[in-house]
């Protein structure tokens, strides 16, 4: 039974990679950039649903709903401050001003919230936990963690195959060059990527910060990582890739949590990822890239 | 004059590399011997040293052999505490200090180079971000297994142990007990051996090593693996090695910039070395100029210094610091912007003031 409610956990703590994973995997399929800052943009949106809701004049929807407001519009301005302009610069020097962006937002937080850590309270009391059986309790944060973000996963897919912007995404992430012949207006369709990354990044801040309740500047940091992580493993570019990834990468961590050290879980995180990328250099369900001499 | 013509264009460009790093050596002697030099500065000189090793040590793999590395401060972690725990070991032994440290730089940069050349052979294999990808979950487990080694000695001999329940089993003979490495609160008791005489003789060693690699036949090589892999393979280059001869340079010289790191501060923790640090020695890499060994110098100085000198704005410091860099990336990368910074500033171009005249363009495609 113990094995099922760590499995159970996992699931939970891998959707809310998932989540993450999808803003760094749509972002990189779209834009061809590692956005670094996402894991910081997690963390802003923590501290604006903590602060909403500690000042106790919202109720926590409206907080959430602030939130995702603030983790969208802060994506958008982000991208057209610093990302924009180097539309037609080299990868790498992208990168490092996205990690340039990161320093800048833990900072701001430092100095706007200080370093202390702080008790990011329960929203999700209302939510009993569901006793399946002796022995096996999954408690409600887990079950609105695993529910919610089922239901994005299907509602992303479907405005990525069934709406317009979402077919203008996968032309712009196929051929940017095409795409913008064929009328696709490549800056706006990056601009939404953006906004939609930075509001899942919103949401799983929520179920990230309900589940492990300590909220400081740097809390973004190693989710951020690890869902990077988890895009990679899934192959990077990839939705559905993103979701089973960041989902894997969580059950792995919990059950070496469990059963092998507790200590060294991040080392065996990393470790089956690189057995996986050796395996299959391109990720679980990565596009084969045939190179033309 | 006349020695001066005959010189090739590269060797003469590397004369004004070694020349800028002479010229701080002569500053840093003058100004604290002159005693003009606040504590601050003297605290810095070694943490310069060491920031500049490593970002001519990961422009050769960035640079030269064109693959992104985001786990160099993992190749630093493993000289660090291999050195450390040298040097304590040896400290009865070989009591001459300048026995005892360059072995210490032999050993750490040497095991460092071991792990290169493990991690280069399954990472190698893969390209672009996925080898970034792989390189950090290098560098965090290196991190994160150093973090729960427990290495201590007694009568009995060695005793190790990974993970603090394990080391708790193990029964020591009290009178006799040393601890080497105590997991996550690491080395305490490393001589404090490092100075900026050290440091700077290291700088240009580093130098000499790899400039003289990039301007060899197979510095050569691997540039041409860097420009066009296939087009290298077919003329039959061995891509293999010479990546892993770069990879393996690369991951000595972090390792002998670990040693010179952890022989700074009495205190040593792995968590240091996270993929933070790593990406900090990638920052100077870029922003110094992508193949530019002068350029990385300069970059890895100004941004250690930095946060330094700006002490003054207090909590602001690393918010500046932030935007800095942003707007530094900015103004270099964006064609729009060079214009208008030339229709200002005229001569002076801020592009060429930051990546140095003789970086090589085509980096990481």
């Amino acid at each position: 039974m113990n094995f099922l409610s760590y499995l159970i956990s996992g699931i939970s703590l891998g959707s809310v990679y998932a989540l993450i994973a999808l803003g760094y995997t749509m972002v990189y399929g779209i834009a061809k950039m590692l956005n670094f800052a996402h894991g910081d943009v997690i963390m802003i949106g923590g501290f604006v649903v903590f602060t909403a809701i500690s000042s106790s004049l919202t109720s926590p929807a409206v907080a959430i709903i602030c939130g995702i407001v603030v983790c969208t519009l802060l994506g958008v301005v982000i991208e057209k401050i610093a990302y924009k302009p180097l539309r037609n610069a080299t990868p790498l020097a992208v990168l490092i001003t996205a990690i340039g962006v990161s320093y800048l937002l833990q900072n701001v937080a430092l100095l706007v919230f200080g370093s202390a850590s702080k008790n990011f309270p329960n929203i999700f009391k209302w939510c009993p936990d569901w006793h399946v059986t002796e022995g096996l309790t999954v408690s409600g944060v887990t079950i609105i963690t695993i529910a919610v973000t089922m239901v994005i996963m299907i509602g992303l897919t479907l405005f990525i195959h069934f709406t317009k912007p979402g077919t203008a995404m996968q032309a712009v992430s196929e051929d940017r060059g095409a795409a913008q012949l064929m009328g696709v207006n490549v800056n706006t369709t990056i601009s939404l990527t953006f906004a939609i990354g930075s509001a899942l990044a919103a949401v799983a801040s929520v179920l990230l910060c309900s589940a492990y309740p300590l909220l400081n500047p740097y809390t973004g940091a190693m989710p951020g990582i690890k869902a990077f992580v988890a895009a990679v493993f899934g192959g990077i570019g990839s939705i559905p890739g993103a979701m089973i990834g960041g989902i894997l990468l969580g059950v792995i961590e919990n059950l070496s949590k469990a059963y092998i050290s507790s200590q060294l879980s991040d080392a065996i995180v990393f470790a089956v990822l690189i057995i996986i990328l050796s395996l299959k250099p391109t990720g679980i369900l990565g596009k084969k890239i045939s190179e033309k001499v | 004059m006349k020695n001066l013509n005959n010189m090739n264009k590269s060797t003469k460009k590397n004369m004004v590399t070694y020349g800028i790093v002479l010229a701080m050596f002569i500053f840093c002697v003058v100004y604290t011997t002159t005693g003009m030099a606040s504590h601050l500065f003297r605290g810095l000189l070694v943490p310069v040293c060491v920031n500049v090793i490593l970002a001519i040590s990961l422009n050769l793999t960035v640079g030269i052999l064109g693959e992104l590395s985001l786990g160099h401060a993992g190749f630093m972690c493993v000289g660090a505490f291999v050195g450390s725990v040298f040097s304590m070991a040896a400290e009865e032994t070989i009591t001459s200090v300048w026995i005892r440290f360059p072995l210490a730089f032999l050993v750490g940069g040497a095991s460092a180079a071991v792990i290169g050349l493990l991690v280069g052979v399954p990472v190698l294999r893969l390209r672009g971000d996925y080898l970034a990808i792989v390189t950090l979950a290098f560098g965090e487990i290196i991190k994160n297994i150093v973090n729960n080694i427990y290495l201590a000695t007694d009568v009995n001999g060695i005793h190790f142990a990974i993970g603090v329940e394990s080391y708790n089993n193990i029964t020591f003979d009290a009178a006799t007990k040393r601890v080497y490495i105590n997991g996550a609160m690491g080395i305490t008791e490393t001589p404090n051996d490092s100075n900026y005489f050290v440091g700077f003789a290291l700088i240009f060693i580093t130098l000499i090593v790899i400039l003289n690699l990039v301007h060899s036949r197979t510095g050569r090589a691997i540039m041409a693996i860097r420009d066009n892999r296939i087009a290298a393979e077919s003329v039959g280059i061995n891509i293999t090695k010479y990546k892993l001869i770069a990879f393996v340079i690369s991951a000595f010289f972090a390792g002998v910039a670990g040693v010179l790191y952890g022989h700074n501060l009495s205190s040593l923790v792995a968590t240091k070395f996270d993929y933070n640090y790593s990406i900090l020695i990638l920052v100077f890499v870029v922003l110094g100029g992508i193949g530019s060994m002068r350029g990385s110098i300069i970059a890895a100085v100004i941004l250690t210094a930095l946060p330094e000198l700006l002490r003054g704005l207090s909590d602001y410091r690393m918010l500046m610091y932030a935007i800095i860099l942003i707007v530094m990336m900015l103004v270099n990368n964006n064609e729009t912007l060079q214009m208008y910074t030339q229709k200002w500033f005229g001569g002076l171009n801020i592009k060429k003031l930051f990546t140095a005249a003789g970086s090589k363009k085509k980096g990481v495609s």
